[in-house]
């Protein structure tokens, strides 16, 4: 029974298992850079840069059809020029950091879906906006494999000063010039996860792997690596539940996955034991002073 | 007298609206003084051109032998994000940023220090709590306790004892002491003037420009104090350019 339903589809089918890969691969590299993108208050920063990568992947398209390459590395220059041009329009103008986030990510997603259709059919379009993990070659599942082990790795290297940006940002920049760097080195980090994250589960979907989850583990754990933690375990899981639902029900899978990460989401909101609603509400006697 | 800290003619500013003009002071090494003034009277900035976060529009500060890393600051409105799931062991433990830098290990004596550094300001049982745990008296003092570590031949403090009750500023001050004793330059900018009179030996008063400098009993007189009431509060935004020289 459950090896009809948990493993048979894994070990019939090549695609089930490439798609198995690609996500694990993405939640552990891009999770944790979701944790970040939540402790840093940046958690919309991210959905924009997701749809700002559009256009960049777009051109690709245009230039080199559905190719990995074009597309990959159109999706990084695109996304990269979005985050600084936004960061530089709010050091130099009047305009808000969210404000012209939302302007460029707008911009970048219009664009990007008007490029697509001038050659590429209704498919295609759906392809790029809501990804191919059932279609991973093996281009696709090399390329998202170094992306996880190169993020993992950026991270490690940077977690310290990464904390610090965090956590006491003027601190951080009173004693040391690592600051600016820090920033810049994650903003790159939160491209490449996106760029990972859009060839399996596309553009509208690619931040939901690395956000949900994240929300998610602010309910379970108080501590940075509890938090990374069960985030990774949260997007595996509802990776791995998202490609068995598509498969027995014939759903389509980036979807599935990151609706059953919002259920874990949900789920953590109400029964989380850190600040999660029922133990917020749960009538306990006071401690002594 | 070594000189830790000189002001030359300097005009800090924004917008090239001076809030700091024409400062001509010398601070002296291993002096304890206080920065008095009234609102707007560009204490904050004086700091903040002092930690080279700001640009003097003319004049300059330069620092006597001290180098820019040895100048440890305690920002107004410190910009910690208390939600952040740290801890008070971990945050303190950030004061020996420039020892142990972005990837060096924390030795058992550098772990000693930060127990250390905890237990001076009086946080010792609170090393595993999170910083968001914390009430506003408790997180100054693991400013302080990380300022403790950094091990700074100058400390800038900016209205360290602001929204803090007495006993928290008794034993913050008791810090300031042991820092003025063991020979490190200490500026703080304060409001109260019976804390000044009570711990702080040398005064500088502010208003723009300023007011008087030298042994807090001379400097907080009634004439001074009515002096530096009498500066505009805002700039003047039909402001003509300012043509004095060199003071």
């Amino acid at each position: 029974m459950i090896w009809d339903a948990v493993i048979q589809p894994f070990a019939d089918f090549g695609f089930m298992r490439r798609a198995l890969l690609g996500c694990v691969a993405i939640s552990v590299g891009a999770t944790p850079v979701g944790v970040f993108l939540m402790l840093r208050r940046m958690s919309l920063t991210g959905d924009a840069m997701a749809h700002a990568i559009l256009p960049g992947a777009a051109v690709g398209y245009l230039v080199a059809g559905l190719s990995l390459g074009a597309m990959t590395v159109g999706g990084m220059i695109a996304g990269m020029a979005v985050a600084l041009l936004s960061g530089f329009v709010t050091r130099a103008t009047a305009l808000r950091e969210d404000a012209s986030l939302a302007a460029f990510y707008l911009i970048s997603l219009a664009l990007g879906v008007l490029i697509v259709s001038t050659r590429g059919s209704n498919v295609d379009l759906m392809h790029v906006l809501f990804g191919t993990v059932l279609a991973l070659d093996d281009a696709a599942l090399i390329l998202l494999c170094s992306l996880a082990s190169l993020s993992v790795f950026t991270l490690a290297l940077l977690f310290r000063p990464l904390v610090l940006e965090c956590a006491d940002p003027q601190f951080l920049r009173s004693v040391s010039g690592l600051s600016a760097v820090t920033h810049f080195a994650f903003l790159a980090l939160v491209v490449i996860s996106l760029v990972g994250s859009f060839q399996a589960l596309g553009t509208l979907m690619a931040v939901g792997i690395m956000i949900l989850p994240s929300a998610a583990a602010r309910f379970w754990s108080t501590g940075i690596g509890g938090l990374i933690f069960v985030a990774i375990a949260v997007a595996i899981l509802a990776s791995l539940s998202g490609l068995l639902l598509s498969y027995h029900y014939s759903l389509p899978s980036g979807p599935a996955i990151i609706l059953v990460a919002g259920i874990a989401y949900g789920v953590s909101l109400v029964f989380g034991p850190a600040g999660g609603l029922i133990a917020r509400a749960l009538p306990r006697r006071h401690l002594k002073a | 007298m070594t000189v830790a800290l000189a002001f030359r003619n300097l005009t800090l500013g924004y917008d090239r609206h001076p809030v700091v003009h024409h400062l001509e002071a010398e601070i002296a090494e291993g002096s304890l003084t206080a920065i008095v003034g009234p609102n707007g009277a560009g204490k904050s900035t004086l700091l903040k051109g002092v930690i080279g976060t700001m640009e003097p529009l003319e004049g300059r500060i330069s620092l006597g032998g001290i180098s820019r890393d040895k100048i440890a600051y305690l920002p107004q409105q410190s910009d910690v994000d208390r939600s952040f799931p740290i801890s008070v062991r971990d945050l303190v433990a950030m004061g020996l940023w420039r020892e142990i830098g972005p990837f060096g290990r924390l030795r058992p004596h550098h772990r000693d220090r930060v127990a250390v550094a905890i237990s001076s300001v009086g946080l010792t049982g609170f090393e595993d709590r999170p910083i968001g745990a914390l009430s506003g008296g408790q997180m100054q003092r693991v400013l302080f306790a990380r300022l403790l570590l950094q091990e700074a031949r100058l400390v800038l403090l900016d209205e360290p004892f602001t929204a803090i009750d007495a006993r928290t500023m008794a034993d913050l001050l008791s810090v300031v002491r042991r820092w003025h004793g063991e020979g490190r330059t200490v500026l703080a900018v304060l409001h109260d003037f019976e804390t000044v009179r009570a711990h702080f030996p040398e005064t500088l008063m502010l208003a723009r420009e300023l007011v008087a400098h030298g042994p807090t009993a001379e400097v907080l007189t009634a004439e001074n104090q009515f002096r530096a009431r009498t500066m505009a509060e805002a700039p003047d935004p039909d402001a003509g350019v300012c043509d004095r020289g060199a003071a």
